[in-house]
């Protein structure tokens, strides 16, 4: 994944904002990587454009050798059916759908076969295979976030995006989560966290700092 | 879950937003039959009634001056005689079949039974004018030959023969009219609302047995092409001067004459039904908007509702067209399924309603009814409910469009 010179602003009643400048830098396969930086850093809009899910006012993202923000909305949503997972922080489960279905939904949109057996595949690695027809309703939070990381991860993606996907969770579910994230990364996912945990952050091979939407400084190698 | 599927679970899943929504759609729908119905009801039902009886008959009796008139004292007495009846062939295009009738209550006897009935001294085309109806095995009405030879017999209203007759039948069997004997060659079936019924017998035996100086009660006639009020209202003018100029009186005495013009009548009643299907439109109309403007809030509520659900399908990877196609769908289904309960309701209900109005009418064929077959036409329903489907469409689809193009980071902030 290479970063290309993204800025992002907004317009408000006070004048332009400008949230992220120039960001610059660049991932290799297989790698993780922590976003840190304190509260309206600019930290989760630098995701969301990384996914696709916003856009930026400058520069670009290249995504396995595609401009991402060079192509029209549908085709960003089948790069992000295929190649992306995003782990939210509010988890963001669709409430009508039980833990099954919400993990089903990514493969049936990526058109994979066999969603429900692999679905349930998931479920069960994430420790949720007693939980598979609860609605999120139900869940605890720590079992909701295990969900959204296995509906993240169930398409194989190339690159795990997650933002602050600890920041709901006490501490042991915190280890928990973690440990499903790190042994996703050790299995060749690429993976991308935004914290401001610190123990989070340390368990990435890479870590960026950004302060008021620049980027301070860049930790480790890759 | 395939897209049927997931959309019918979100439906359950919202199961009371789903029921208000269609039952926006199902009252609608249900209160537009329902009104049309009533409206055509009403419609047939008069229609009917008119149907019944000649709608263009025009009959005068004449009355007493109250006016002097070129030397002649008011207080005179008018008879009608074959003058008039040739006068107002004369003189107005507009009418057609003139005829003189004489009429006389008389005691008709048959074996045991006796009433008192209108017996009417009828020319052929009485039948005509008057609409008289012959069932099959009924007989006829008075024609030429009979005219011409004066002969005894005689036309019962069916009334007639249920009090004198019971369950026998009437026909070839000869009843007492007075001191005479009339055989009876017809039964007239039309429903008649007032008095014990008549009994008609042909004109030249009328005069020679009870009115030796030709003078008649009356003089009644067919009237064409006055569609309108005017064109009544001229006519009714036209004939009383004409009358007035043959019997010499004078034309502004509202005495002289009693006019009866059921074409006036008709006209003026199909008016008010003009009026009233106008009416009945019109508030149908503003339903069906009331009905679209309750699905569109509703759906722009829900899909508002659902923004959230719409940034976090686009977040995995749903495309824009995907969600937008489910969102149309889910209109479609709502709107055309509680549509087609509407319809079923209205259609029930009115279908029932005409059932019991035929029932009741089968256990009195001589009874009238201004409500008739309160059906509407299936075309005009399934229009209304194709409008309101549409509609439903259109309301899910403007804010679906809106909301798939927010930025999913966007959608996924609201609650």
């Amino acid at each position: 994944m290479v970063v290309s010179h993204l800025s992002k602003s907004v317009q408000d009643a006070s004048g332009t904002l400008h949230i992220l400048r120039d960001i610059d830098f660049h991932l290799a396969p297989q790698q993780s990587l922590a976003i840190v930086g304190a509260s309206g850093s600019g930290k989760s809009t630098l995701l969301s454009i990384m996914a696709g899910l916003d856009t930026p006012t400058q520069g670009t993202v290249w995504l396995g050798g595609v401009d991402m923000f060079a192509m029209d909305e549908d085709a960003r949503a089948a790069v992000r059916a295929r190649q992306v997972g995003f782990v939210f922080q509010s988890f963001q489960l669709l409430g009508n759908m039980t833990a099954l279905e919400n993990v089903m939904l990514p493969l049936e949109l990526a058109g994979l076969p066999n969603p429900r057996a692999a679905a349930k595949d998931m479920l069960v690695r994430v420790g949720l295979g007693e939980r598979l027809s609860h609605y999120p309703k139900v869940l605890s939070g720590g079992e909701q976030q295990r969900v959204a990381l296995a509906r993240a991860f169930v398409v194989k993606p190339a690159l795990l995006l997650a933002d602050e996907p600890t920041g709901a969770l006490d501490s042991h579910t915190t280890v928990e989560v973690m440990k499903v994230l790190k042994e996703l990364n050790d299995n060749g996912l690429t993976t991308i966290i935004v914290t401001h945990e610190k123990s989070v952050a340390e368990e990435t091979r890479k870590i960026i700092h950004i302060k008021d939407g620049l980027i301070e400084s860049i930790e480790g190698k890759g | 879950m395939n897209v049927l599927q997931e959309i019918l679970a979100g439906l359950k899943h919202n199961l009371l937003r789903t029921i208000l929504t269609g039952l926006s759609v199902s009252w609608g729908i249900f209160i537009l039959i329902v009104l049309l119905g009533a409206g055509n009801g009403l419609k047939n039902g008069v229609t009917s009634n008119f149907s019944e009886r000649a709608t263009n008959t025009v009959q005068m009796w004449p009355g007493q001056t109250s006016m002097p008139y070129k030397g002649l004292k008011s207080g005179r007495n008018l008879q009608f005689s074959e003058k008039q009846v040739a006068a107002v062939h004369d003189n107005l295009t507009e009418s057609s079949g003139e005829t003189g009738i004489i009429e006389k209550q008389s005691t008709i006897t048959y074996k045991n039974e006796y009433g008192s009935y209108n017996l009417v001294g009828a020319n052929p085309q009485y039948e005509k004018i008057f609409n008289l109806k012959f069932l099959e095995n009924d007989g006829r009405f008075i024609n030429k030959l009979d005219l011409d030879a004066s002969k005894k017999v005689i036309i019962l209203d069916k009334k007639i023969t249920e009090v004198l007759f019971k369950k026998e039948s009437a026909l070839g069997k000869y009843v007492q009219v007075g001191d005479i004997m009339f055989k009876v060659i017809g039964v007239n079936s039309t429903k008649e609302r007032w008095g014990n019924g008549n009994a008609y017998i042909p004109f030249t035996t009328a005069q020679l047995i009870y009115n030796p100086d030709r003078k008649f009660h009356s003089i009644a006639m067919t009237v064409n092409g006055l569609e309108t009020n005017e064109a009544n209202e001229a006519f009714n003018e036209k004939l009383k001067g004409s009358i007035a100029q043959s019997l010499s009186y004078d034309p502004k005495d509202t005495q002289a004459l009693h006019l009866w013009n059921a074409q006036r009548d008709y006209v003026e009643t199909m008016k008010i039904f003009g009026g009233i299907t106008i009416f009945v439109s019109i508030i149908g109309i503003f339903t069906l908007i009331a009905g679209i403007v309750g699905v569109s809030n509703i759906m722009l509520v829900s899909v508002k509702e659902r923004t959230r659900e719409i940034g976090i399908r686009k977040a995995i990877g749903a495309p824009p067209a995907s969600i937008l196609r489910s969102i149309i769908i889910e209109s479609i289904l709502i709107t055309a399924v509680f549509g087609y309960i509407g319809m079923v309701f209205g259609i029930g209900l009115t279908e029932m309603v005409n059932f019991f109005l035929e029932q009741s009418a089968a256990g009195n064929p001589e009874g009238m009814s201004v409500f008739k077959n309160p059906t509407v036409s299936l075309s005009y329903v399934l229009v209304s409910t194709s409008i309101l489907i549409l509609s439903g469409v259109v309301a899910g689809y403007m804010p679906a469009r809106r909301a798939v193009r927010i930025k999913p980071i966007e959608a996924m902030r609201e609650e």
